[in-house]
């Protein structure tokens, strides 16, 4: 789950780190409001979105009076932000943050992820603060200082002072830094972060260190203990049908395909859509149906999967395994009663008494194509699919 | 031989009554796998499905010298299950259970490995020996006892590859599920070392996903360390780049993680890869010489 930058900041604060005085808004008088209680004659308004590269997009602006805010407020409440990191439709802006503006001496980067290949908490340094950070990463990756966490005895204050001398931080930046260090690590494992990330961290005119953006991950499967970061959740962030098949515990991705796939467990719910692209179509979404594919699940994922226009045949590869096969069938049987189906099903069924299943199907009368294995599943839904359009 | 697991595998299972736990411990039974017990806190000196329940790990490893434990136990709880298995002194620890926090996967894999602990998953379908054990949830109707080890970080794909190689009458020696999680118990690379040293597997099967750089790292390791032949498929080629948010992700992995250049580096390290799901069997075939059925 995705947190805003306001938000991410009210938790930096919350854990006694530098960041500016800011106040989120969602209409345009408040922004106005914002700049007086804020104070001071110069302002950061912020348009709030899941993406970052806001700053490119007209998203962010330095302003002067309160009427620059207000306007600037006007401008993007409703609409929606268009970033190299968002889709062609961009994500909406539900509200404005607005910040004391502060004066930069030099930009950083602190960023903090769960490295797989280490298996620890590792945080990063640059002097080469900006968007041009991946770029650095890769040409120049020297220029990455890392500091890894051990995993049972946490951060340690050495660690922040190591990477504060090698980032040519200097006198009371190097306590400044280190305990915004320990800060950000016992963040990160408190409220159970998957992804950190400080772009820039600046060092201001008067040198001190300090937080100008702030980006937060939090790992989904810790949310059930972590009450308050799932009150932060904002669901006009994500895309409508994959919010509403989350709610079935259904693991939905649109795509722009017109084959729509219905797959139990993502790695197959992949190279199902991996095979029907090699056969020449084009899948319309990834969806994982979960190990229970109960007839009250295949429906809902019928609901979804068809709410999408372009579908024009369905694909349903189920690996029963120990589940049997022609209860599978007769929950897709009714699944695409219910729902009223009316492009082309094709369905293969692999596990305990699969044969019994495809029997089910044929003799269902329905716009049901029983599939005998994969590849010929893969090849029947392009077919149908093609000559549904 | 075979890897991990045999018919000698003495097993108890934690989460033992819970209806998972239930369910998959009569598939087990009924399979052959040496279910000796299992452990409920609190229903210690019960009797469930004709076994012995425990309220501790530690008692059940103590009355029954078990080599392995198996964890249903719901994902809040198994950071401490696995913890608890470890400090009982279980050497083998398959946990299923998915939706473990990452961070609680930290501390229990790190925990593992300085006890010398073989974790299997989280978030994985488990081991088998083909006609002698059976731990974990896949269905064992679809395996054949044969030659071929498989290697897979996905449930259902790992299916995929064991019927293909059943219909092709290949068989499997052992067949692990690593799972698909951030911080798995056990590597690619783990599996496929003990593989390599494996009499009875002759070739291998290795089933990998996008993200992270778990793959590569194997591709590596087999360019240096297995003489046999490998297939590999890795799903995901379709898939597209999520919505991202700042760099962190892409800086920490420079750059890789997508399928394409997992292909490449496995093709680099001799592998045959096939980019069908459907092609496994038939590329195994190809690459061994194998008639089959």
């Amino acid at each position: 789950m995705n947190l805003h930058e306001y938000q991410a900041k009210q938790l930096f604060a919350e854990y006694g780190l530098p960041v500016s005085k800011g106040i989120a808004v969602d209409t345009a008088n408040a922004a106005a409001a914002a700049t007086a209680k804020i104070g001071g004659d110069k302002w950061v308004v912020k348009a709030q979105v899941h993406a970052g590269g806001r700053g490119k997009a007209g998203g962010v602006k330095v302003v002067d009076t309160a009427n620059e805010a207000k306007a600037f407020a006007e401008q993007w409440l409703g609409k929606n932000l268009v970033t190299y990191q968002t889709d062609s439709n961009g994500q909406p802006v539900r509200k404005i943050f607005i910040e004391a503006c502060a004066d930069i001496a030099q930009e950083l980067y602190l960023g903090a992820v769960i490295d797989r290949s280490t298996r620890r908490i590792v945080f990063m340094a640059s002097v080469e603060g900006g968007v041009e950070i991946e770029k650095v990463a890769e040409e120049t990756p020297e220029k990455i200082l890392k500091a890894a966490i051990d995993p049972l005895t946490g951060p340690q204050p050495y660690q922040g002072r190591d990477l504060a001398f090698r980032l040519g931080l200097s006198g009371d930046q190097i306590k400044q830094f280190t305990q915004l260090f320990m800060g950000l690590a016992k963040l990160f494992t408190e409220l159970d972060l998957s992804l950190l990330e400080i772009n820039p961290l600046v060092v201001t005119a008067e040198g001190d260190i300090h937080c100008l953006d702030g980006k937060i991950n939090i790992d989904g499967n810790a949310l059930y203990r972590q009450p308050k970061l799932r009150q932060m959740h904002d669901p006009s962030q994500e895309d409508d049908r994959e919010a509403q098949a989350a709610k079935w515990d259904l693991n939905y991705v649109a795509l722009d395909g017109n084959i729509g796939c219905m797959v139990n467990g993502a790695g197959l719910a992949m190279g199902t859509m991996d095979i029907v692209q090699l056969c020449g179509g084009s899948p319309a979404n990834f969806l994982d149906v979960g190990g229970g594919a109960t007839k009250e699940r295949v429906t809902e994922a019928f609901k979804i999967i068809l709410s999408d226009e372009n579908v024009a045949a369905v694909l349903v590869n189920i690996f029963g395994g120990i589940v049997r096969c022609d209860l599978i069938a007769d929950g897709v049987i009714s699944a695409v009663e219910e729902v009223g189906v009316e492009v082309p099903v094709v369905v293969r069924l692999e596990g305990n008494n699969a044969d019994v299943g495809r029997e089910v199907l044929e003799k269902s009368g329905l716009n049901i194509i029983a599939a005998n294995s994969l590849a010929d599943a893969a090849e029947k839904v392009v077919v149908a699919a093609g000559s549904a359009t | 031989m075979s890897i991990l697991v045999n018919k000698d595998t003495k097993v108890i299972c934690q989460g033992f009554t819970g209806s998972q736990g239930t369910f998959h411990s009569e598939q087990a039974i009924e399979y052959g796998t040496m279910l000796l017990g299992g452990v409920t806190p609190g229903k210690g000196g019960q009797t469930h499905l004709n076994l012995p329940v425990f309220n501790t790990v530690a008692e059940a490893f103590d009355k029954t010298d078990a080599d392995a434990s198996v964890i249903y136990v719901p994902a809040p709880f198994c950071k401490d299950s696995i913890f608890e298995a470890v400090d009982a002194g279980i050497k083998l620890i398959v946990c299923i259970t998915e939706g473990i926090p990452t961070l609680d996967m930290l501390v229990a894999k790190e925990k593992c490995d300085r006890a010398g602990v073989r974790l299997i998953g989280p978030n994985c379908p488990g081991v088998i020996t083909p006609g002698e054990c059976k731990i974990g949830i896949m269905p064992g109707h679809i395996h054949l006892p044969g030659k071929v080890g498989i290697v897979s970080r996905s449930g259902t794909l790992t299916y995929e590859a064991v019927k293909q190689t059943t219909d092709h009458g290949f068989g499997q020696s052992s067949c692990v599920g690593i799972g698909g999680d951030p911080i798995p118990g056990s590597s690619f690379i783990d599996i496929l070392g003990m593989f390599e040293d494996d009499d009875q597997t002759q070739a291998i099967v290795m089933i990998g996903e996008i993200g992270g750089t778990a793959e590569e790292e194997a591709a590596a390791f087999i360019k240096a360390n297995v003489t046999k032949p490998v297939v590999a498929y890795i799903a995901g080629v379709t898939a597209p780049p999520g919505k991202r948010m700042g760099h962190a992700g892409a800086i920490i992995s420079g750059g890789k993680g997508t399928a394409d250049e997992k292909f490449a580096a496995l093709n680099d390290a001799g592998v045959k890869t096939v980019r069908s799901l459907a092609d496994i069997g038939s590329g195994l075939r190809e690459i061994t010489g194998w008639e089959g059925s």
